[in-house]
């Protein structure tokens, strides 16, 4: 079992992604997004960043990276994608999961902890009970989610919302819970199958009990788990 | 050679957060007269003379500088504005 982390011009979360699978005990390297083979990997992580300065639009340009047409091939043939926050918009912007993302309402760049709700998903990354709150930072500027409510409706129908921004307590408030405006609350999505997942947070970062805590170990040890058949 | 102006916006209905803060903006300096601000973009494009150059223009829109998902784009080809080199 090996995690290949794609390195993008101007990814700068990748260290933290590859730090964070060390730590839990498994075999992770670096993937250049010039390479176009991804031989040897078996789950692929899409990291943080700020890939090709955010030029046009976030993702817009690294979704024509050489490695992304491999990624896409990868996620075909049921292998696990992982897109956190960058990489989030990279999958969406090569339509590997649906809607786009707009600037945060308010304009403002956003850093901070917040509480997630896991949502009752076909998420192959998901470790946790529908209904448990993580507590993970966000890190972005372009977080606020959007698609049209039919494809949101599809979504719902087939388990693709994964994770929600809620209160503290898991509720959401009636006016909306996402610190960045997103759409329903939206936080992270998969595709119907499963195995492709985004989210603008960053498990990464909550891995080590001495730097922040743990809620963002049960994405990494799950994809092991099932891709050891457990 | 041909200029074309391209003007990408978001799609109707969907929230422009830079538009509604700048709305909010100009409200608050006293032009109470503002009732909408859409911000979009402005791209100019310069191409070589070809056979299908209008419909790879839409192509381009289409792959790189518009998001069909979220913005609609108008293209504009420029008349007797440039000049080669």
């Amino acid at each position: 079992m090996r995690f290949g982390v794609v390195r993008f011009p101007g990814s700068n979360c990748e260290q933290d992604v590859v730090i964070a699978c060390r730590y839990l005990g498994f075999d992770v390297d670096y993937i250049w997004h010039g390479d176009t083979d991804l031989a040897g990997f078996d789950a692929v992580v899409l990291p943080g960043g700020f890939s090709y300065g955010d030029y046009i639009r976030t993702g817009a340009v690294a979704r024509f990276s050489p490695v992304m047409g491999e990624v896409v091939r990868f996620a075909e043939r049921g292998g696990p994608v992982l897109g956190i926050c960058n990489g989030f918009q990279i999958l969406t912007e090569a339509h590997m999961l649906p809607g786009a993302m707009l600037r945060n309402r308010g304009l403002k760049f956003i850093c901070e902890t917040v509480p997630l709700r896991v949502e009752e998903s076909a998420c192959q990354w998901t470790g946790v009970p529908a209904g448990t709150v993580l507590r993970i930072p966000i890190n972005h500027n372009e977080g606020n989610y959007t698609c049209d409510p039919e494809t949101l409706a599809a979504m719902e129908a087939a388990g693709q919302v994964v994770l929600r921004y809620c209160e503290p307590d898991g509720t959401r408030a009636p006016g909306g819970s996402a610190p960045n405006g997103a759409f329903d609350d939206i936080a992270g999505i998969c595709n119907e199958r499963g195995n492709v997942f985004g989210l603008m947070p960053h498990p990464e970062r909550v891995v080590d009990p001495e730097a922040n805590g743990t809620d963002g170990q049960t994405f990494f040890t799950r994809i092991v788990e099932r891709l050891a058949g457990v | 050679m041909a200029r074309y102006e391209i003007f990408v916006t978001y799609k109707k209905g969907i929230f422009d957060p830079p538009g509604a803060t700048a709305a909010r903006a100009l409200t608050s300096l006293g032009y109470s007269e503002v009732e909408d601000v859409k911000i979009g973009k402005y791209i100019t494009l310069d191409v070589a003379d070809g056979p299908d150059e209008a419909a790879r223009v839409r192509e381009m829109c289409d792959k790189l500088l518009a998001n069909p998902v979220i913005e609609d784009y108008r293209i504009v080809e420029a008349q007797g504005s440039v000049s080669a080199g």
